[in-house]
């Protein structure tokens, strides 16, 4: 079995701060992390891992040093790393990200399962993970929350019942949670299939020295865009179909007036406040 | 493609360096003659986003930005028109869809076209009057028992070909855990630009264009973002920020209804089961109200007096990470970073100290209110109304208060 | 300052200090009131690798040293001084078996330790035998290939919940210091129970409980080095381990620093942070700098150890003089810094104090420490 995590090197969101005066981020000193989605995703590939004895593969797309993400993926138990970087690759929006993403992946070889976080923290768009998808032509299940089981053996009929066959999904399948705005669903789907994984799916767990050992030796492989079957115009930049036209800080939310008093003085005034706004 | 410093018009003034939201840009000493300060861009940092083109008061920031196209640039003038792609659980067609529908006639206006809803399901015969009632000129249907329920092969299918058989300039749709799954996938198909979870959308008055306003770094910035070679142009747009349009029996439309089979219908995933966890009536995203609990909250039994509230205010009950954590809740119900994003006129905060993580999937409420004992609790400086007290006197009476007022 | 630390020891301390911050601290006053042994903490030790940080690769080990065990013992002692003792005391019990085991011992007993499946805990302390390990009563007698034991020892750390103990017994009461020998007993073994738990003012996390040997038969293979050896063996599994209690008490002392400036910096009176006080302000510099000397002597200790030097005893007792008594005061200052607040259990500076003095008692009391340093002291200027 193999499996593709694919993750994303981000500024620690809760780091990022408004200076006040002149109203602009300070990025300065912020550290680079793992996307915190994405954590998920590594502990869900590691754990199939674990359970199949399959291999688990790293890919994430950035600047050289987004090194580092694959390094510590591999110090949590994940087999290889692989970084795509070029500065082809450079200003790609969601369409062109998940193209090359998807090309990388192809060269990679057959897989089973892509585990990707349900969305980054800094762009928080949700859109690459299904993007890649497309691009592959596997199916996807989005925001999935536990996986029931799964059998990544082909050819097993006699364990899945002709039903599942004649409805599309082969005997190679995966049963999953997928949450909802109400509750979840319960879906199963062909492998090989991509899904995006919610905080809820598991306890990240923590590196260990070993790992981190091996993680400093391992050898991460590099490709640029002339390494993987690419159109550049369909990448960075110039291939995206959406261009950014204006970054601006919104007006920060200012703290407006307390309610003092005694408990009933002040909730009366409260639900007088309210009161008109309540449908 | 590229982007350069004009070494002869920088006067190495930082305007840049503040404007990046990279912290891409250093200034450094020129090198060579005249002496003086530049700016110097870190092109493995800089992601080319050209926020710093419009700050430089000396244009000494070229950004190259070559209109490649590959093959027949599509016609673009062919497309016309703005679809909200109406999203539907059990036959019913979701509240963000009528919010959609509002901004779609707001934007067909300024391009004098028209609005279209497109709905995929079965047994949809009210459902397609009511989007007619509530904004639609079109409604173009798709009905058969393979669309009964949301399934991503066969609706992108679906959903790419009327695209293309129809050519509008627009489409939108909600950012729900289906609609964001979902355009991305037909995104991807169609070759187009597609901006997530959209909190303002409007029309460039020239160019004819979308303007797509969506937050990034967790609402730390905001990104304008255009998609101006493509069509159509596909957004998500949040739940509760735009409101919805209202029911008006008089107005007619046309239905169009379309035939999908074979190939079309073909899903390599299945739907077993639909398990509403979510005991309240009231989902979260959807929700006008929420009340929200934290750590303050001291344990799961006394969520129940969050209830009550929610009940008497027939909002939705939401929990900061801390009460997550703790089991007192389910996780369907944590707002914030890793929980849901929400924006509801109004957000009643108990007990919950307000971390940075959960202000960014609060902060965009229309009213804040927060109850935390701790006078010097962070969630003060977002709250429109601030209470420092005991939680456990306070929601009571508040819930007693609401309920004689409301009279419910 | 930088103390030119190997990658694989900047690796300890960053992870020892991840779990520290992620996993221990938000657990530490729990562990404190209720006086459990933290379990949870000691399995996240081990799947961490961080129990085989000083034992070699063939044992299941990542080959590391007593500077290795120094910097993790630090770091998980900055968020507990108690849990991080459950840790280190294990390492305490593990160093007889790697030091004196023959191959079969090491085998049989080190990869579980390593791996953290099993954890040990090493017995010599008596009710009688205190500092004086020459007056140790508890007995074993060679009976075949059995050695049958007799006695109690008390005061032991993770007594009642490791699995492997090595203990110092007198197997010839005849010749004092040098009739003691060490033995491995497992838990389990018939005869080999154990006390009531004590009620501990600091290091609540840890367990301290007496060991009691009745009739408890143990074979013969269990005998570590010679019969004779258990004084060497103490001595020498002293000289490794007292820097680990040296970084205990670093750890606590840097703890409990960190919560006074985070205190000090957020704290308002008289429209000011206290930390704009240079009353503050002094106390808080020489916190620092006593605890950056502690540090230098007590890395420089284990480091001497790691290259092998001989006659580390000075130096060691040193450094745990020193580092205690460091740790000592700083948390009092901490307490200090915190005024009423640093009084109450809701804030985490008395623990800090309460868990510090230990440090300056066990392994061998400040002043035994100190007759060391002297007698030493005195030796080499007779030379």
């Amino acid at each position: 079995m193999n499996i593709i995590v694919c993750i994303k090197q981000v500024p620690e969101t809760t780091e990022v701060k408004i200076n006040p005066e002149t109203n602009t981020l300070i990025r300065e000193g912020v550290k680079s992390i793992i996307n915190p989605f994405d954590a998920y995703a590594i502990e869900e590939g590691v754990r199939l891992k674990e359970k199949f004895g399959a291999k688990a593969t790293v890919i994430t797309m950035g600047p050289p040093q987004a090194e580092a993400v694959l390094r510590e993926a591999i110090s949590l138990g994940i087999d290889d790393g692989i970084l795509l970087s070029d500065r082809a690759f450079a200003g790609s929006d969601t369409w062109a990200t998940s193209y090359a993403l998807s090309a990388a992946i192809k060269k990679i070889g057959a897989f089973d399962l892509i585990v990707c976080g349900k969305q980054a923290s800094d762009g928080d768009t949700a859109q690459v993970g299904p993007g890649i998808s497309a691009h592959l032509d596997i199916p996807a299940v989005t925001y999935v929350k536990k996986i029931e089981e799964i059998n990544p053996v082909r050819n097993t009929k006699a364990i899945i019942g002709e039903d599942k066959i004649s409805n599309g999904v082969k005997d190679n399948f995966a049963r999953v949670e997928r949450m909802t705005e109400a509750g979840y669903e319960i879906i199963e789907v062909s492998l090989p299939a991509l899904i995006t994984v919610v905080k809820e799916i598991n306890t990240p767990r923590l590196p260990s020295l070993k790992g981190m050992m091996r993680a400093k030796q391992a050898k991460i492989i590099h490709w640029k865009a002339s390494d993987i079957e690419v159109e550049l115009n369909f990448v960075g930049l110039a291939g995206s179909p959406t261009q950014v036209v204006k970054i601006f800080t919104p007006a920060p939310r200012v703290g407006g007036q307390m309610l003092k008093g005694e408990t009933q003085e002040i909730v009366d005034r409260l639900v007088g406040l309210l009161k008109s706004d309540i449908p | 493609m590229a982007i350069k410093i004009l070494l002869e018009k920088c006067t190495g003034c930082t305007l840049c360096v503040k404007a990046c939201p990279f912290d891409a840009i250093r200034i450094m000493d020129k090198e060579g003659p005249p002496a003086g300060r530049q700016a110097v861009i870190d092109l493995n940092k800089c992601n080319l986003c050209g926020a710093c083109v419009p700050a430089c008061k000396f244009k000494a920031i070229l950004l190259e930005k070559p209109q490649v196209l590959t093959g027949a640039k599509p016609d673009l003038k062919d497309y016309k028109g703005v679809w909200v792609f109406a999203e539907q659980k059990k036959g019913k067609v979701q509240p963000v869809v009528y919010e959609l529908l509002g901004k779609a006639r707001e934007l067909a206006a300024s391009l004098g076209a028209d609005v279209s809803a497109v709905l995929l399901g079965e047994y949809l015969e009210e459902e397609i009057q009511e989007l007619i009632w509530r904004g639609a000129d079109k409604v173009y249907v798709v009905e058969t028992r393979e669309l009964a329920n949301f399934q991503d092969e066969p609706y992108t299918n679906i959903l790419v070909e009327l695209i293309k058989k129809y050519k509008p300039e627009i489409v939108l749709c909600g950012a729900t855990s289906i609609g964001r799954s979902l355009i991305s996938r037909v995104a991807v198909k169609l070759r187009v630009g597609l901006t997530a979870d959209c909190t303002g959308l409007d029309i460039d008055p020239e160019r004819k264009i979308l303007l797509q306003t969506r937050p990034a770094f967790g609402g730390n910035i905001m990104a304008t973002i255009i998609s101006p070679n493509y069509r159509p142009q596909m957004a998500t747009v949040r739940h509760k920020v735009f409101p919805e349009t209202q029911s008006d029996m008089k107005r007619k439309g046309k239905i169009i209804r379309e035939n999908f089979d074979g190939p079309f219908l073909v899903s390599r995933s299945k739907l077993l089961d639909i398990v509403d966890e979510i005991e309240s009536t009231v989902n979260l995203a959807e929700a006008d109200i929420i009340v929200s609990g934290g750590r303050g909250m001291a344990g799961p039994e006394n969520f129940k007096i969050l209830e009550g509230l929610a009940k008497a205010l027939g909002a939705a009950v939401g929990a900061s990470r801390a009460a997550v954590d703790s089991d007192w809740i389910p996780y369907s119900h944590q707002v914030g970073q890793t929980g849901r994003t929400v924006s509801p006129k109004i957000y009643i905060a108990c007990g919950i100290s307000g971390q940075i993580q959960h202000l960014v999937g609060m902060q965009s409420s229309k009213i804040i209110v927060a109850i935390n004992k701790d006078p010097d609790a962070p969630i003060f400086k977002v709250a429109t109304y601030g209470i420092v007290g005991d939680l456990f006197e306070i929601i009571p009476a508040l819930t007693k208060k609401f309920k004689e007022v409301l009279k419910r | 300052m930088d103390y030119l630390l190997t990658d694989e020891q900047k690796m300890i301390q960053e992870l020892a200090r991840k779990i520290a911050e992620e996993k221990i601290k938000p657990v530490a006053a729990k562990y404190d009131q209720s006086e459990e042994f933290p379990w949870e903490i000691m399995e996240i030790l081990a799947k961490a690798d961080l129990f085989g940080i000083f034992v070699p690769q063939e044992y299941g080990g990542t080959s590391g040293g007593v500077l290795d065990l120094c910097i993790a013992t630090e770091e998980l002692s900055r968020a507990c001084g108690g849990i991080a003792v459950c840790y280190a005391a294990s390492a305490l019990g593990t160093f007889p078996i790697m030091l004196f085991g023959n191959e079969e011992q090491k085998k049989k007993y080190l990869p579980d330790l390593a791996s953290g499946k099993k954890i040990a805990g090493f017995g010599i302390t008596e009710p009688e035998a205190g500092s004086d390990a020459s007056a140790i009563k508890t007995a074993a007698k060679r009976e075949g290939d059995y050695y049958v034991l007799n006695g109690l020892k008390h005061f032991i750390t993770n007594g009642g919940d490791a699995q492997i103990y090595t203990v110092i017994v007198m197997t010839d009461k005849t010749k004092g210091a040098r009739g003691a020998s060490a033995f491995v007993v497992e838990k389990g073994t018939p005869g080999f129970t154990f006390g009531k738990k004590e009620e501990k003012l600091g290091i609540r996390a840890s367990s301290t409980r007496e060991l009691i040997f009745t009739d408890c038969k143990i074979p013969k293979e269990n005998l570590l080095s010679k019969e004779g050896m258990g004084f060497i063996v103490t001595m020498k599994t002293f000289d490794m381990s007292r820097p680990g209690v040296a970084a205990q008490a670093l750890g606590i002392a840097q703890g409990a620093l960190d919560v006074a400036v985070k205190y000090a910096k957020e704290r308002q009176q008289f429209g000011k942070s206290i930390s704009s006080f240079q009353g503050i302000q002094w106390m808080l510099a020489d916190m620092a700098t006593q605890i950056e000397a502690a540090r230098a002597l007590v890395y420089s200790c284990a480091r001497e150890i790691d290259v092998g030097c001989k006659d580390v005893g000075k130096d060691s007792a040193m450094a745990k003089m020193f580092a205690s008594d460091v740790a000592m005061k700083v948390t009092t200052d901490a307490v200090q810094i915190l005024g009423g607040y640093g009084y109450m259990k809701d804030y985490p500076a008395e623990k800090y104090m309460r868990d510090a003095k230990i440090t300056q008692i066990y392994e061998g009391t400040n002043q035994i420490q100190r007759n060391i340093i002297a007698l030493q002291l005195i030796k080499e200027m007779a030379k």
